[in-house]
């Protein structure tokens, strides 16, 4: 087993000074913290002798209310996990369930998904980027791109009605076709948004202030890194280039060319630049999938599974079979295979992961999330010894822990 | 001409070279324009209260432009997300730190009724710890629905009579949650 | 070294612990194995070091309860094997009266926080856990929430009348 990184080397001795250790209790409310974070620091001065994170303050017990839920009334649950990239959230929920029920989605759907995930995930780097920013004491940043976030949740607006919890998609698909609009707003989107990125980085990738507030600031090895089961644009700033969509292409993430950029020294610095990087590769990403989705058939929305997708509204009056179907998924007397299964998606923080137990009911068994937030930040007490208050301020910025991702 | 539109004044007697109004309708009109809100964010709807706050909606045009961190010299809490039962201690303890007058507000369906989540670590609304002048609905609520319950929270302001905090009744408001 | 598929997989990991692993099913094309907790850190050490399985990426731990087994409470390892892309599930079965099973922090620094959601959901002891507390719900909390007898529902509700609820 490797030790804990060379991190701890510069941990102060404190021994021969006639020093005191002062505590300071940071969070769970604190305007530095993004979020509902504990720690219970050791001072030694302004350098971190010792840490103690405390979380669940907002535990809401998703796992429990999950077994008292229809599969489609989980969706809703799952937007509420990592709420900055909520359909990244639902659409592994749906793909679980799917591969459950074995059901393949068409070509056009996935690339649907794709589009709206990559969105998300450009949607959630833009914040945790932008707070960066805010963090080493540059506003406009986010200022800047805080209005192409808004852009971003008036597609979703387009295709689901809603701006932050999405609830979007369902299981075989999509509730509703893109309609037009959503297309010219993805489109002008793709136009805007690289000169708004290309700006955002000449704010910061060379700004001497930035700079020093972030190269060098926990670093953290690639064994360390994996010891700790990190995930995510963390884990590939260390240099590790595990990527769940290259790896396990779902949503045909295969037909895609994209890059999976990573770092060296896994500090700061190299997290914000990985994330630049792969709100890059989404947006290439989404201009391939808007290429492919023109070449299929447009009125294709969703598979044709009957039994789980329910039937519109004015078929289930006037249709017989889109009557029972109707009533019969409603009412949870749908038969679902007996078995198990994990599923993952790359999250905007990592892997996200839903290990679902099915007994053949209408709610599952079992239902476990692999949060990656809850498991990129158990490194974090660690990774504070011998740090400065700043430092490990700007660290857990970057670590991009999501509040509701963390606590479940 | 610039474009600024100033309040308009409180009603009152006017005459040449004066105007006379009573004091509370005066201060109620400068707090109500200058609140300084405490942003309890926990959730979901932080992220929608970040939107408020950011360039698209701009809750500064409302005179909430000094965000206040410290419950001292906040006028405003502004309650956004789920509370859980190992938080509700903590609101408490930010509430009774807030100096009168203050207020409530209690964004989204967490802060007001439990939401969704009806589970055994989740408060039902925060107004079983604390008292709460206005509820916005929503899941989360949209930044203009946030807009809407603060520009509520300001007519309450602005209408808020002096004594109101001296009153037998707001006494009994806050016993009730077993605050002196 | 060729690709790694599940049957090779089982295979290795039978010659080295034989009849102390067994297989269970294979869905969705994860291979899913028991063993016991006598054997389960020396199962795991085994995949992580083994020079060609590489199982060094430990995804997940969580725990599953079946009330009617004699043995209910059920702790599921995910592991990962970054270099084939091949991951494994491992489950071990302990009964409600001894919960007790090695911890694998001394593996994984990930355990740790894994391991403690485990015990606060499920109340499983993960024994050498440098600091096995509650880490999601409160502290003084008596009870085990995710196991099936208790409900989801806070009990001490006294504003929620049955009635409206047709119970």
């Amino acid at each position: 087993m490797q030790n804990f990184p060379s991190i701890l080397t510069n941990t102060p001795q404190t021994a021969d000074l006639n020093t005191e250790l002062s505590t300071l209790n940071l969070g769970p409310t604190h305007p530095a913290t993004h979020g509902v974070f504990q720690n219970v620091l050791q001072l030694d001065g302004e350098r971190i002798v010792s840490g103690v994170s405390t979380i669940g303050y907002i535990h809401r017990a998703f796992e429990k209310i999950a077994e008292h839920r229809p599969f489609y009334q989980i969706t809703p649950l799952t937007d509420r996990l990592n709420y900055c990239s909520a359909p990244i959230n639902n659409m592994g929920w749906h793909m679980t369930v799917e591969k459950l029920l074995g059901i393949t989605t068409p070509k056009r759907v996935d690339y649907m998904r794709v589009i709206i995930m990559e969105l998300a995930r450009i949607a959630d780097h833009i914040i945790c980027n932008g707070v960066l920013g805010v963090d080493t004491g540059a506003f406009t940043g986010f200022l800047y791109m805080m209005e192409y976030r808004e852009a971003i949740y008036e597609i979703y607006e387009e295709v689901c009605g809603s701006r932050l919890t999405t609830n979007v998609g369902r299981l075989g698909g999509f509730e509703r076709n893109f309609n037009e609009i959503a297309f010219t707003k993805i489109r002008k989107f793709l136009d805007d948004f690289p000169k708004v990125l290309a700006e955002f980085e000449s704010l910061f990738n060379r700004n001497r202030i930035f700079i020093d507030r972030t190269k060098g600031v926990a670093p953290v090895t690639a064994e360390a890194a994996l010891s700790y089961s990190w995930s995510g644009p963390i884990l590939r700033a260390t240099g590790v280039d595990y990527d769940v969509r290259a790896m396990n292409p779902y949503s045909s993430y295969e037909d895609f060319d994209f890059e999976v950029p990573v770092g060296t020294t896994g500090d700061v610095y190299d997290r914000f630049l990985v994330r630049n990087e792969e709100m890059k590769q989404s947006m290439r990403m989404i201009e391939q999938a808007l290429e492919k989705i023109a070449k299929e058939d447009p009125t294709i929305f969703h598979a044709d599974v009957p039994e789980f997708y329910l039937p519109p509204k004015e078929e289930v009056y006037n249709n017989m079979e889109a009557l029972i179907y109707h009533f019969k998924i409603v009412m949870g007397e749908i038969e679902t295979p007996v078995g198990e299964v994990y599923h993952s998606v790359e999250g905007a923080n990592g892997e996200l992961g839903f290990y679902l137990v099915n007994d053949g009911g209408r709610s599952p068994y079992r239902l476990h999330f692999r949060r990656p937030s809850f498991i990129n930040y158990s490194m974090y007490a660690d990774m504070s010894r011998g740090m400065l208050l700043s430092d490990a301020i700007i660290n857990m910025s970057s670590l991009n822990v999501i509040a509701g991702e963390l606590d479940a | 001409m610039s474009d600024i539109q100033i309040v308009n004044a409180p009603p009152g007697v006017e005459g040449s070279g004066f105007f006379a109004t009573t004091l509370d309708k005066a201060i109620g009109l400068a707090r109500s324009h200058s609140l300084w809100p405490l942003p309890f964010a926990t959730s979901c709807c932080g992220i929608e209260f970040m939107a408020t706050m950011g360039s698209h909606y701009d809750l500064s045009r409302f005179g909430a432009e000094r965000l206040s961190f410290s419950p001292r010299q906040a006028d405003l809490l502004m309650v956004m997300g789920t509370i859980s039962k190992k938080m509700a201690p903590v609101l408490r303890q930010v509430y009774l730190q807030m100096a009168e007058p203050r207020w409530v507000m209690a964004v989204g369906a967490c802060a007001s009724s439990g939401g969704i989540f009806d589970t055994y670590s989740v408060l039902q609304g925060i107004d079983e710890v604390i008292p709460v002048d206005v509820y916005v609905p929503g899941c989360p609520p949209r930044p203009e629905g946030i807009i809407d319950g603060f520009m509520n929270i300001q007519k309450l302001v602005q209408t808020e009579s002096l004594r109101r905090r001296d009153t037998p009744e707001y006494q009994q408001l806050l016993a009730k949650y077993g605050i002196q | 070294m060729g690709a790694l598929n599940n049957e090779t997989l089982l295979q290795k990991i039978q010659e080295r612990f034989h009849e102390q692993v067994t297989f269970i099913a294979e869905p969705y094309g994860l291979l899913t194995v028991e063993t016991s907790r006598e054997n389960i850190i020396d199962v795991l050490s085994f995949l992580k070091a083994d020079a060609e399985l590489q199982f060094i990426y430990l995804t997940d731990i969580t725990a599953i309860q079946y009330s009617e087994q004699e043995k209910s409470i059920g702790v599921i390892y995910h592991l990962h094997s970054l270099v084939h892309n091949v991951r494994i599930r491992i489950k071990v079965f302990l009964s409600e009266q001894d919960l007790n099973i090695p911890s694998a922090t001394v593996l994984w620094h990930g355990a740790n926080w894994m391991e403690r959601e485990t015990y606060d959901f499920f109340g499983v002891n993960f024994d050498g856990h440098p600091d096995l507390r509650r880490i999601l719900n409160v502290d003084d909390m008596t009870v085990f929430p995710m196991r099936k007898e208790y409900p989801l529902e806070d009990p001490n509700r006294v504003d929620k009348k049955d009635f409206y609820f047709g119970r």
